[in-house]
């Protein structure tokens, strides 16, 4: 696929949108478009955190090894969506693993490479972290949503 | 917002204290604690009719009454459901009864969802948990006069695949095209392929024309407080969203105050209410 092909494809995530010239095309160079199956891993946990994902299709589900339990799902990413940030942050492992539970399609950006461009160009370097702080802020939101356990509140019937 | 109390006449008109023996038809266990009771109404309530969104006070006898919406179709005769979760001795007395037992029932009580301001636009059902029970009617009424309607888009949360309520209808519905069902849970096993994570990051999966959407929101309050907020994020004009409220009911209709919240009455100025009207008691500690 041209660089260009994969331009017009960036630019329909909500990830990239609303950055600029300079910025697209530094990040073009790390990335590329890949596709997993429904069943596949896309990340493992442990394993170095070398890459992440802009999902275009499709969903992954990030799950734990919980000993009795085998594998919890604890929550998925699909279409304009986000996986994966240690690769950003030492030691870059991944700490859950994320399997595809659908054919998935993606964009995956080369956390090695992205980290050399954020450290050599800080402007460049803040917009991702910038962007990133967003998607984790959405995901700790989420979370303590599901911490409440907001279902296992009682309620009878829509009245009680 | 209108804080209305019954005038004697209207309680004469209706006899809306007065307990009416119904038979049950079935019982029928949506998940480990959530049951659905049909209720054989030809006989005792021949004339019965209700709107979406309403409920009734259901009697055991010698224990009491406890409100439960009402989860079928308005337009289907003879028969009436109700969804109940298991919490407390009512329901659990509830949750024991068997085909043919008898219970009282009064009612319908309480506001509706205004499903006719959706015609001609999208429409969104958003719930959580047994929020879906009084949400229920309003997805049957649309299907009833589905081309009167733009896009009907289900968003259903559950704490996890075994909780869900109306499996097979979710499916069902999904599968037959005239609604798009979204259905995600808190946690999964490996067998779930469905997603994971709260009611309102759905909303990021579906492309809104927003000024011309109308939604209808009921779970947990803490849950319609945040999908609100992302509703109206997402450019929903907030007239165009409608919230159901729970409280404790006694007399349900605006007699005992048992049900007040601030100044409203759920019993009776609700529990629907135009998210305007309700926004400033969500969640309020001292209510
Ligand atoms: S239940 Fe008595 S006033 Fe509402």
């Amino acid at each position: 696929m041209g660089t260009e092909d994969l331009t017009q494809i960036l630019l329909q995530h909500p990830f990239i949108q609303g950055l600029g010239e300079d910025h697209l095309k530094t990040l073009i160079g790390c990335a590329k478009n890949v596709r997993f199956q429904e069943g596949e891993y896309v990340i493992r946990e442990g394993e170095a955190a070398s890459k992440f994902f802009l999902i275009r299709t499709g969903r992954v589900a990030l799950e734990v090894e919980v000993s009795g339990h085998g594998g919890l799902r604890i929550q998925t990413s699909g279409p304009g969506e986000v996986l994966g940030w240690s690769w950003l942050i030492a030691p870059y492992r991944w700490h859950y693993s994320g399997v595809a539970v659908a054919d998935t399609r993606a964009i995956s950006l080369d956390g090695e490479c992205l980290r050399k461009k954020c450290e050599a160009d800080s402007s460049f370097g803040y917009e991702m972290l910038k962007r990133l702080a967003e998607v984790m802020e959405r995901r700790v939101e989420a979370t303590r949503m599901q911490l409440i356990d907001m279902y296992g509140l009682t309620t009878t019937g829509g009245h009680k | 917002m209108t804080l209305r109390s019954a005038s004697p006449a209207d309680v004469d008109a209706v006899d809306p204290m007065i307990t009416n023996p119904v038979p049950i038809r079935r019982v029928v266990w949506e998940n480990d604690d959530t049951f659905t009771l049909t209720l054989d109404i030809r006989d005792a309530l021949p004339a019965f009719s209700f709107l979406p969104g309403q409920f009734n006070m259901l009697y055991v006898y010698g224990m009491g009454e406890v409100a439960i919406s009402i989860s079928s179709d308005p337009g289907k005769k003879g028969t009436i459901d109700h969804t109940i979760h298991r919490v407390g001795s009512l329901t659990t007395a509830l949750a024991h009864m068997k085909r043919g037992d008898m219970i009282g029932v009064r009612g319908p009580f309480g506001s509706s969802w205004p499903v006719n301001v959706a015609r001609g636009k999208d429409v969104i059902i958003a719930s959580g948990g047994i929020g879906l029970a009084p949400l229920r009617p309003v997805v049957y009424s649309i299907l009833r006069a589905r081309k009167d309607y733009g896009r009907v888009i289900v968003l259903y949360g559950g704490r996890s695949a075994l909780d869900l309520l109306f499996r097979v209808e979710l499916e069902e519905w999904g599968n037959n095209h005239e609604v798009e069902t979204l259905v995600t849970v808190d946690r999964g096993d490996s067998s779930w392929k469905g997603h994971i994570g709260v009611v309102t990051g759905l909303l990021s999966y579906i492309k809104l024309d927003a000024r011309n959407t109308v939604a209808y929101v009921c779970g947990p309050e803490i849950m319609m407080r945040f999908t609100a907020d992302e509703l109206e994020a997402r450019d929903i004009p907030v007239e165009s969203i409608y919230l159901s409220m729970e409280r404790n009911m006694k007399c349900a209709i605006g007699f005992c105050g048992h049900c007040q919240m601030g100044p409203t009455f759920i019993c009776k100025d609700g529990p629907v209410y135009q998210l305007p009207q309700i926004r400033p008691l969500l969640d309020k500690k001292e209510l």
